[in-house]
Parts: C-alpha cells; structure tokens; sequence
C-alpha cells in the first residue's frame, strides 16, 4: 500500500475517510468548528460525481442525507453543538426508519450558542438521548487526527451493517489540530447487501436478522414504504401491541446483539490502584498526565480511553476495572460519563472527576492534582 | 375501480384510508394518480415523498416508492432522493400547517434552488390531524380550535409566496374541479423544475363544521361558484372574492441538477 505522510487537521482526515469510505451525498450548513468537512466535500465530491449540497439549516441536511441514503448512497452530515440540536429529530427519524447515515458532531461549549470555537465534550449525553423517545445509538470518540480518520470509515461501516444513523463525536481540539499521519489509499468499506427476494416478498424490516440484512433502495423496484409511524415489517404503520413490542427489541437487539464488537477502548497498566479514563482530546492530557506521574512517583497509573462512548459496555468496564482502587475520569464538561462509569465499578470504588468547561482544555497539572 | 389507476394503489391491505367521509384529499389523490396514470410513467421510477398531517397520508395508499418523513421535512428529504436518484420522478404531497408552518422554510429554499420536484399542496385550511386548529392558510377571522374568536393572523398567499421564491410552475385548482387538477398536476410532472399546485380542499369535518359551512357538498359548491379561470380574470377587481385557478405562473429557469451536473463538469476538467 502506498502510503504518504500528510499535514492534516481531524477534520480533514475526517471528510477524507469519508469520501474514500464512499460517501457520495454530503448534506449540510456551515457551523464552527465543523465547518471545513463541509468545505472539503464540496471541493471533493464533484470531482468524484458526488453530491454535495448546502440545505438551509441543520434540519434540512439531515432529511437531506437520510433521503440520499434510503435512495441508495452513502450520506454524510457534519455540524456542532447548536446544529446536532437541531438534527435530533432527524436522526430519531433515522433509527425508527433504519437509515444507515453518520452525524460528525465536533463539540464547542453549550448550551445555546455557547462558545463556538472553544472546546467542550459537553455533548455526550445529547448523542445518546438526545431524540425522543427509547432508541439505540453508537457514538464513536476520535483522539487524533489519524483516529478521525479511522473512525469516521468504521461509523460508515457500522451505519450500514446495523442499518442506523452513526454519530461520530469529535472536539473542537481533535477537529482543529494539525498532526503528521500516513493515510491509507483506499479502505474497505462493507457494502450495503441487495435484496434478493422478488418485491412481492420483500419485507423491508424482515427479522431474519437485523445486522447485514439486505435493504432495498428507493428507485429499485420494490416500490418500499418508509414511515417514522412506528410499523409493521413491511413498513406500514401499526397500533398492534406485539408488533410495536417487536419494532422496540428489534431496534433493541441492534445493540444487545452486537454489543461486544461495537466496543472499541485502548487501555495499559490497568492493574495498578488508580485508572485514568477519559476520551477525546481530554484523553491526551490525561496520557501525559499519566506519565508525568510515573515519571515523578515511580508509581504505574492505569489509563483507560474510551472509543466508543454509546453502546456503554458496562460488563467489559466491570472488567478492565477489577483491580482498580480508585478511579479519575477526566472529561471537558461537569461530570456525564463519570455517572456510567460509576455503575460500571464495585460500590466504595473512589470515582473522582476532573472536570473543566471554561472552553479551555484540561492540562496535565489538573490531572496530576487529582491523582 | 378504475382499472387504470387500481395499478398505482396499494389495493391489497391499504384501504379502506383513514380519510374522513366528505374529506377532499381523497380527490386530490385520485387526480394524482390519475395524472401519474395518464402520464405513462413506470412506477417504479416514481416516489411519493410527504410530511405529517391528514393529506402526508396519502404515500401509504400508493403502490410506487413511499417516504412518509418528519412533519414539515417532505421537501427537505425529497431533495436528497431526487439528487441522489435524479431519474426518478419525485412528487411531494402535503398539506397547508405541514408545507407552510413548520416546513416553511424548506418550501422557499427549494423553490430558489428549482429542484425538479413536482409538490402538491393540499390547502385545506386548517390542522386536521390534530383536530382543527388554525394554519398559515386560515383566512384572519376564521375559527379553529385554537381561534375560537376567529384567527387574529393574516394568511399567506402560497402561489404568490412560491413564484416569488423562485418556483418556475405555480398553479391553483380545487377538489371540485378535479379533471383540471389533473391537467395540471401532469403539466407539473412535465415541467423541468420546481414546481407548485395548490389544491384548495375541503375539510368538513373541522374547519368547515368551526365555519358553519355545510356539508362537503355545500363546500364543493362553494369552490364551484367562487371559483374563477386564470384567463377569466381581465382586471384584478375580477379576482375578488374570487379562488383563481389554472397556471399562475410559469416560466423557464436553470434547473438545480442541471446547473450541479455542470459543476461536476468543471471539477472534473472535462
């Protein structure tokens, strides 16, 4: 493979995975500090015979994407705090229909308009429960621009194998940052299985499975309903208990199911008393604030940085945090992981946040004080 | 039934609809089909795109592709099929609170974008779903549930609004005049752009039980007698008091695929 080093910002390696993932519609409104994936692609996908196009408001792009996608191409959104407000009924529109699509959110400082070119991860309980209503959700958590990269291929990837809206949830620091990285050329992007049923057959929810189900497009012959109404496995709306109790598990399971595969953390020295776990751009203090420590103690620090944030694999951090006598979760904003990651460790386990949301990022002294 | 139009309907499961006795959506929809029908068009290049509300129902009971979205994001959502898909045909059908209020401000980017999207616009006055309440079209002192005293708000002039906004075909008929309807909804399909019908219809369930204005046929027959042809009108004082149908507008503009696939052209170098 041929591969070059390149100087590139998060949220250029982020638009970039995204055109060589194979998103050919990108949808979206200019909005600090996501604004330059929309820029790139519309440099971009007119060179590849792409779609880009900037819709009104935050809404219409992600009706936009959502169309595109259940037209059959892969679809893109990037936007920020006040923006991802905005999409949240969309992307609920997204789950109930099951539309594959991924949501970049690079988080500034809220609420409301808040600081748009500062940094903030307050926007983590928002990717999770932002739509109404009970719903599965994946959030994916970039700390590099090589990672903005990876990641942003593996949301496309994940969005089409679970047939969901996939929301990768950047930061203004990760988004902004310049870092040295080799990217590979091309990358492999599962595609979306046609359907192989005659149209009179066809369901579009059928619930043989739910991961890597074939899925008719819009423009393909089997003449689909889709309806955010809550329906029946041919799409038509239902008031019928056990099927609405179907739909329910059925958006349930994508996440039930699949759980152990979605979870992605990096983790070292976890078998010393205090861990260190963090996500983002805090997650590169809390490393150098990590060894920092060691440097001066002599003592291990364990550190835990979390990828994926939704599904939260309860069981597995149950696990990675055994041996753990005290914890430090170090997060841009006043304290939203901490409480999962709370019941993730055993009663009388110390869980300590640090936390800052001045729109400044953490530095490595702030960690060493809670150590 | 027609056998003609039973092809574009989902006749197995889908009926009887949930339209009320005397409702005009079930008109407006037949004239869709019909044109659809009398166009020659494959079904399988065709999709219904629609919002929420009574007549964002109508996708269900067509046999063609089907998007029933968010309440006001028809417009929105047809535009990613339609560029996406460019080959197809894609219709929006909604009604007044869905295109106007919430999704108002999709209707007037897409009509300055001129999209080739066929909308249909049912104008039945008020929030029926819902159970009555006033919308952007109730005229100032009609009654819905929530103007119990009558509206206090001035209501829009959709055709006007649309032209202005950059809609290159704008038309107005009624449930009453429904083989017009037709006409112009295959004239709309026709037209390379972003195109406009408004259908006043009735509802006699709730605005026109609020009004006091009798029964479905004493409504239909109102749009028959107050109804007048675009051509009829000489002066503006013939308009009056008056429904105006027939083309409102027309005319000729760069259309928003068209001028995309251009700058594809100058991004490719070709």
């Amino acid at each position: 493979m041929n591969q070059r080093s390149e100087l590139l910002s998060g949220n250029e390696a982020t638009a970039l995975a995204a055109i060589k993932g194979g998103v050919r519609f990108f949808g979206g409104y200019p909005i600090t500090p996501s604004t330059e994936i929309a820029e790139i692609m519309a440099l971009e996908l007119p060179k590849l015979g792409g779609v880009f196009i900037q819709m009104e408001d935050e809404i219409a792009s992600i009706c936009a994407i959502i169309g595109a996608s259940a037209a059959g191409m892969k679809s893109m959104t990037a936007t920020s705090g006040p923006g991802f407000s905005l999409m949240q009924e969309g992307i609920g529109y997204a789950i109930m229909t099951e539309v594959p699509t991924v949501i970049v959110n690079v988080q500034r400082g809220g609420p409301a308009t808040g600081l748009p070119t500062k940094v903030a991860q307050g926007d983590v309980m928002a990717a999770r429960w932002g739509t109404h209503g009970d719903h599965p959700a994946v959030v994916l958590s970039p700390w590099s621009v090589l990672e903005s990269f990876t990641l942003t291929v593996k949301a496309i990837e994940i969005s089409e194998r679970l047939r969901m809206p996939i929301i990768l949830l950047s930061d203004e620091i990760v988004g902004h940052m310049r870092e040295v990285v080799s990217l590979p050329d091309s990358v492999s992007v599962y595609e979306r299985k046609k359907p192989t049923k005659s149209p009179d057959e066809y369901l579009h929810y059928a619930d043989d499975t739910n991961y890597d189900s074939p899925i008719a497009s819009f423009g393909e012959g089997y003449r689909i309903h889709i309806s955010g109404l809550t329906h029946r496995k041919d799409g038509f709306p239902t008031n019928d208990p056990k099927t609405i109790a179907w739909k329910m598990d059925r958006l349930r399971n994508k996440i039930d199911q699949n759980r152990d595969w979605l979870h992605y953390s990096e983790q070292f020295d976890l078998d010393a008393e205090t861990i260190i776990i963090s996500y983002g751009s805090s997650a590169r203090t809390s490393l150098e604030a990590k060894y920092e420590y060691e440097k001066k103690s002599g003592k291990k620090i364990g550190f835990l940085r979390l990828i994926t944030l939704w599904p939260f694999h309860y069981k597995k951090l149950t696990e990675l945090l055994k041996n753990a006598k005290r914890v430090v979760v170090v997060e841009m904003n006043q304290g939203q992981m901490i409480r999962e990651i709370s019941r993730a460790v055993p009663r009388g386990i110390d869980v300590t946040g640090v936390n800052r949301v001045d729109g400044e990022l953490i530095t490595p002294e702030e960690v060493l004080a809670a150590l | 039934m027609n056998i003609e139009i039973a092809e574009y309907l989902r006749l197995d499961d889908r009926f009887p609809h949930i339209l009320c006795p005397g409702c005009g959506i079930g008109s407006a929809m037949n004239a869709m089909v019909r044109a659809i029908s009398e166009s020659s068009m494959n079904k399988n290049e065709i999709c219904v795109v629609s919002g929420i509300g009574c007549s964002s129902r109508v996708p269900g009971y067509i046999d063609c592709d089907t998007f029933h979205t968010l309440h006001g994001r028809a417009i929105p959502s047809a535009t990613g099929i339609k560029l996406a898909r460019p080959e197809m045909e894609v219709i929006v059908i909604a009604g007044d609170g869905d295109l106007l209020a919430i999704g108002g401000n999709h209707f007037i980017h897409a009509a300055r974008r001129n999209l080739d999207l066929t909308v249909i616009l049912i104008n039945n006055f008020n929030y029926g779903m819902t159970g009555g309440q006033f919308s952007p079209t109730t005229p100032q002192g009609k009654r819905g549930t929530t103007a119990p005293y009558g509206s206090v708000e001035r209501d829009f002039n959709v055709c006007e609004m649309a032209k202005v906004a950059g809609a290159v075909f704008v038309a107005r008929s009624t449930t009453y005049h429904t083989p017009h309807l037709k006409g112009l909804i295959k004239q709309a399909m026709k037209k390379k752009g972003f195109a406009v019908i408004e259908v006043v219809s009735q509802c006699p369930t709730l605005y026109g039980r609020l009004n006091r204005m009798g029964d479905a046929i004493k409504m239909l027959e109102y749009y028959r007698d107050n109804s007048i042809t675009v051509t009829q009108v000489k002066e503006p004082k013939d308009a009056e008091g008056k429904i105006v149908i027939g083309v409102l507008w027309e005319t000729e503009a760069p259309e928003y695929s068209e001028v995309y696939k251009k700058v594809i052209d100058i991004a490719q170098k070709k």
